[in-house]
């Protein structure tokens, strides 16, 4: 049995809760396993080896007075764009190298008050602006599946942990796919719940009317339990929602019977490439075999989705990160005035892709430039909600790519525009505010690849219920295992 | 929509970010280049849409207005890169008369 490690964080919480092993065990084994692997894949910026036996010793004692946890002794990997007390949250950012938080994120304070241990903060592009990773400034992640291609991003540390074994659950943002792609990249699932089902509290803002947390696990039992664990109402986020959540990990399914599956006739495969069409024509073709009937819908607007997301996101980036200026906290860099401190302190604390969206989001928000840029893409996002509304008429689900290839080498997307092309399918449900996940689909050239499924505002059960059921029919993530050559 | 016009230079001083020269002209031709890819939007006939702040049904969240619980002053002021007492430090902002 002694491979806890391995262990999803269903059957972890089950043995620790049934008095099995503690959850101090299982945090040793975690902790062993990131000590020993980590060097390789560099999924963490910061390890906790004494807050997590701190959190496992309490588990444990709660276990012993006769709590259940749902989440008992499961490790837990946190991006480290979420505040947790007396840690560092860098955001990967040279501003924010040595920010200690003074508070903890709602949502990584739920996964520890549900039994969960936190292992440590993991890796992600600066600011959560990048698809690869590769844009943070304190370290580089590998894909567990080829140490020289890139886990995605931008919580490519989360979906590295989770898949190399380094944790069960990780906690992950998603602004335009920054879990679903990782999440596709890594052979994990990875699942953005509707904008305002989980709490930003705590969540270092990038794009606040997008951004939304959420878990990033090897299977989609243990999705739904984070999603149980993290989802729900807090005073802290007046964005929050707070209709009740239905709880999603009692109502996964076996099969789809009943329910219509629709592909968008607009997102055509074949540009991706024969093998990468079949890939996902076979994916559908599953669903359609579990019982779904597969239905053609219109998004008019799909390949306006990017245009429209990178004046929105960069907008707001600009100014949420107007904060960082070298006064209250964070990096400074001194200068003859005032402004010169600001100048100098951005220009050394930022890295490009950062300076690059807050550049164009300023640009966008400027006189004169602020209605035919910004408040067009307010229009247009308009027209997303419109155009799922009315899919949505026909289907209850919408089955895509995740992401138009798989991983790709290091240094791969050199032009930003086309490392931005990485979120195409992506985008879409992001600005509607959807709920969506990626879930594995298959392999092309032994590397993983994620079928997304999209769900209606708040359909989190259905969502999660059905990628269950394709998971349990197809079992793709289980055909070859990470590091093989290394362990 | 036109995107010949973006001064890097002006938008910068905006953005309070200072760019060296190499970055001016290696970020002016990228932004110019994503510009011209966002400009199929105009291609949207939007006259009559609404524009979209964000999806969820909030609105006016409001509360009572008493006082919470907030972070002490001495954890917010050691996080300061510069302080002097109970004051965040900064560079002088007004001249000294002459």
């Amino acid at each position: 049995m002694h491979t806890p490690f391995k262990w999803t964080a269903a059957r972890t919480a089950s043995a620790v809760n049934g008095g099995e092993i503690s959850a101090l065990e299982v945090t040793e084994a975690i902790l062993q396993r990131v000590e020993t692997l980590d060097e390789r894949v560099g999924a963490y910026l910061t390890k906790l080896p004494e807050l997590a036996r701190e959190c496992a010793a309490r588990a444990d004692r709660r276990v012993r007075d006769g709590e259940r946890l749902p989440l008992a002794g499961v490790p837990l990997a946190v991006k480290d764009n979420m505040c947790l007390t007396g840690t560092r949250t860098t955001c990967g950012s040279k501003i924010l190298e040595h920010w200690i938080s003074p508070y903890t994120a709602t949502a990584v304070q739920r996964m520890i008050d549900a039994g969960a241990v936190p292992i440590g903060k993991t890796n992600m592009d600066e600011f959560a602006m990048g698809s690869s990773c590769e844009n943070s400034a304190l370290g580089v992640t590998r894909n567990p599946y080829d140490l020289q291609r890139v886990p995605g991003g931008s919580s490519g540390g989360s979906a590295a942990a989770v898949a190399s074994y380094q944790a069960a659950i990780g906690l992950g943002s998603d602004t335009g796919g920054s879990i679903r792609e990782p999440g596709a990249f890594c052979n994990v699932v990875g699942f953005k719940p509707t904008y305002g089902r989980v709490s930003r509290y705590g969540l270092v803002a990038f794009a606040s009317s997008l951004d939304q947390i959420g878990p990033l696990t090897r299977t989609v039992e243990d999705a739904a339990l984070a999603y149980d664990a993290i989802a729900g109402h807090d005073p802290m986020d007046s964005t929050s929602i707070s209709r009740a959540v239905e709880p999603a990990a009692r109502a996964l399914r076996d099969d789809l019977r009943g329910l219509r599956v629709g592909i968008v006739k607009e997102f055509v495969t074949e540009k991706l490439g024969a093998e990468i069409d079949a890939l996902y024509r076979r994916a559908y073709g599953e669903l359609e075999r579990l019982g779904a009937e597969l239905v053609e819908v219109s998004l008019p607007t799909a390949d306006y989705g990017l245009a429209t997301y990178y004046l929105i996101a960069p907008a707001e980036c600009s100014s949420n990160l107007a904060r960082f200026d070298g006064v209250r906290y964070g990096l400074r860099v001194e200068g003859a005035d005032v402004g010169e401190m600001y100048e100098k302190t951005r220009a050394a604390g930022f890295g490009a892709e950062v300076k690059r969206r807050v550049l164009i989001g300023t640009y966008a928000l400027s006189s004169g430039y602020y209605d035919a840029y910004y408040v067009k893409a307010q229009k247009a996002r308009t027209l997303f909600s419109r155009d799922f509304s009315a899919a949505f008429e026909r289907c209850d689900l919408i089955a895509s790519p995740a992401a138009s290839s798989p991983a790709f080498p290091f240094n791969a997307k050199s032009d930003p525009y086309s490392m931005y092309m990485m979120d195409y399918y992506t985008i879409p449900m992001s600005l509607a505010g959807l709920p969506a996940l990626s879930v594995p689909c298959g392999w092309i050239d032994d590397m993983p690849m994620g079928l997304q499924l999209a769900a209606p505002l708040f359909a989190e059960q259905l969502l999660l219920g059905a990628a269950h059921a394709y998971e349990r029919a197809t079992s793709y993530a289980g055909r070859r295992e990470p590091l093989e050559a290394a362990v | 929509m036109s995107s010949d016009s973006i001064d890097v230079r002006y938008v910068a001083k905006l953005a309070r970010i200072a760019l060296t020269d190499e970055e001016v002209e290696r970020f002016g031709a990228q932004l110019r280049d994503l510009l011209g890819h966002v400009n199929v939007l105009s291609e949207l006939d939007t006259a009559s849409v609404a524009a979209t702040a964000q999806v969820v049904e909030s609105r006016n969240v409001e509360r009572e207005d008493v006082p919470g619980e907030c972070l002490d002053r001495e954890t917010v002021l050691a996080m300061a890169p510069a302080r002097q007492g109970a004051f965040f430090r900064v560079p002088r902002i007004i001249a000294e008369a002459e």
